[in-house]
């Protein structure tokens, strides 16, 4: 049987399609995460003996608010990214599609959560 | 490998292992994860809180101030520090150095020392300056 498709041609978008984009993406926010946890560490530093009034001051701060934002995207997609690779190397049978289905709702609502927050105190309401 | 019921032979799994630093690290990458990843929750409670109003931020800062809260920030400071030195070590390995078995080894083990010295320099300096 002839088949004029190259190699590639068949192959692409078979197996396990996105494995290289799952891996790039985790790196990339492992490095995003370093820079941007340390910041938010050092953030919390500086509030930890702030009253209320000091923590929404500076929460107000557009650099704090869209910092804060970055921080919340860049480590919300990496665990989910990682906790996808510990439920697939562990969980094999019925549990796993819906652990994995949990796993990614439970990344987005906890930055939905934050974002909502981060995004009032930005606006001061 | 749920549905596989021969008697065929099966690669050997961890019990039949040496313990190794860099096998230690390797599992405790993953258990910190874990654990970071639960702690998010606490991180939208905090922000949650002090954005919904005084009550709210008093009541997430006591929590937070009282033993138990300080433990869990302690406790939650050296994942994050470990995690954080677990992935560098990942880093250096990507571009291809340090896997020897005795440069890994020694990584893993300045992995551990390290998180920690750090931990307790970051909670002393709380202490002394806090």
């Amino acid at each position: 049987m002839s088949d004029f498709r190259t190699p590639l041609r068949r192959v692409r978008g078979l197996g396990s399609a996105g494995g290289t984009e799952h891996f790039w993406q985790q790196r990339l926010t492992a490095l995003a995460n370093v820079v941007l946890i340390t910041f938010f560490v050092i953030l919390l530093l500086t509030l930890m003996n702030e009253s209320y009034e000091g923590v929404r001051e500076a929460f107000a701060n557009p650099f704090v608010g869209i910092v804060m934002a970055l921080v919340v995207f860049s480590a919300t997609l990496h665990m989910k990214l990682g906790m996808q690779v510990i439920i697939e190397d562990y969980v094999h049978g019925a549990a796993k599609l819906p652990l994995l289905i949990l796993n990614t709702f439970f990344a987005i609502a906890v930055a939905a959560a934050c974002l909502y927050a981060i995004v009032k105190m930005s606006f001061g309401v | 490998m749920s549905d596989v019921k021969s008697a065929r032979p099966l690669s050997p799994h961890l019990s039949i292992y040496r313990f190794r630093p860099t096998m230690a690290m390797s599992i405790i990458h993953r258990i910190t994860g874990s654990a970071l990843y639960v702690g998010t929750l606490l991180l939208v409670w905090w922000l949650v809180a002090a954005a919904s109003g005084p009550d709210a931020f008093a009541t997430a800062s006591a929590f937070f101030g009282s033993i138990i809260g300080q433990l869990i920030l302690f406790g939650y400071s050296w994942a994050l520090i470990h995690h954080m030195f677990g992935g560098i070590r990942h880093f250096i390995w990507d571009t291809g150095q340090a896997i020897s078995k005795e440069t890994s080894t020694k990584l893993a083990m300045a992995t551990i020392i390290g998180s920690l010295a750090v931990t307790v320099i970051l909670w002393l300096g709380i202490l002394i300056f806090g």
